[in-house]
């Protein structure tokens, strides 16, 4: 939205919705997809060249001066991760990197030991870091001291569609932060991205949950307004939750009948 | 694969090639894309800028690693 924007690092964003670009079922749906979900910042991976693909997502980003932010996908380790993202900065120009550093194949949970050690190197080169991370308030922190220009703590392991497991870590989060917090991984569908940003989340980031949807550019367009409907919520605040009905109707000049009357039999 | 003293063998992508000797980065990237842009190249894991192809020659045993962005993430 015009009058709330999202600051990460020197730029500013309308759109609150990171997208991702994998898994979508053509090139075509998923330009459909991003114009949908309104986006101004959508991840790549970076893979050898394949002289044999034709169609590009670069070119597709920058039809729509949509900004590309390349991630590590796939790295395993930190010395992997930052000669990827330093690959990433020659290849596409940008020294912004959606860093993924993962333990193993079956969850792709983050590997924290060797996150913290890539986002460290990587600030120091004068990346922008937005690193991909555990739900941990802990390590948020850590990443933020390093000079992460943001912290991504997963909802629930990628492609899950679990939604956010854990809001109270969530939370904790997002309270003390000084950085923006974006929800990466987990989101299924609608409300789990307004809740995110209930928590307090600064934006979303999302691919599966579009480009595996059965009409992924109906749900970028689903997408699109939990995040401002939710963003809408939190700066509004919600109302305390009551163990008992508060009724919303004065209880005062309510009329005295008879309900013995035969009128109202 | 066997290098000659005319030819030399070096890694593409993870793929075994037989080159010319004197075959330079950018001469080798030539044979994979055309593409002015959104490439990149690592030599024995370090980054080459592209500025740098031009002047880099491949030698026997090199590891190169041709990158570009895909859909992803």
């Amino acid at each position: 939205m015009a009058d709330d924007p999202l600051t990460i690092g020197d730029t500013t964003f309308t759109s609150r919705l990171i997208m991702g670009t994998g898994g979508a079922p053509s090139l075509d749906v998923l330009e459909r997809a991003l114009l949908a979900s309104g986006t101004e910042l959508t991840t790549v991976a970076m893979r050898r060249l394949d002289p044999s693909v034709s169609g590009s997502i670069l070119s597709l980003l920058d039809k729509h001066g949509i900004r590309v932010l390349p991630n590590t996908a796939g790295c395993y380790t930190s010395g992997e991760a930052v000669l990827t993202a330093r690959l990433a900065r020659e290849a596409l120009g940008t020294d912004w990197v959606k860093l993924e550093v993962i333990a193993d194949e079956r969850t792709l949970l983050p590997d924290p030991v060797e996150l913290l050690d890539a986002a460290e190197t990587l600030v120091d080169d004068g990346f922008t870091v937005l690193p991909y991370t555990n739900d941990d308030p802990v390590l948020a922190r850590k990443l933020e001291d390093v000079g992460c220009a943001a912290v991504m703590p997963l909802g629930s392991p990628i492609g899950s569609g679990l939604g956010i497991r854990n809001p109270h870590n969530f939370q904790l989060i997002t309270e003390r932060a000084r950085v923006p917090v974006v929800l990466d991984a987990g989101a299924g569908t609608a409300s789990d991205v307004a809740l995110a940003m209930e928590l307090g989340c600064a934006a979303v980031m999302l691919a599966s949950a579009v480009t595996r949807a059965q009409e992924p550019v109906l749900m970028a367009e689903g997408m699109r307004h939990a995040v401002e409907a939710g963003r809408l919520a939190q700066r509004a605040g919600r109302i305390p939750r009551r163990h008992f009905a508060e009724a919303s109707s004065p209880s005062e000049g309510v009329p005295l009948l008879d309900p013995e009357r035969p009128a109202f039999r | 694969m066997t290098s000659t003293a005319s030819t030399l063998t070096v890694s593409v992508n993870g793929e075994p090639r037989q080159v010319a000797a004197g075959l330079t980065l950018d001469q080798l990237v030539a044979t994979l894309t055309t593409a002015p842009s959104g490439v990149a190249a690592a030599l024995n894991e370090d980054v080459v800028p592209r500025s740098r192809w031009a002047a880099t020659t491949l030698v026997d045993g090199d590891r190169v690693e041709v990158l570009t962005a895909v859909q992803g993430g």
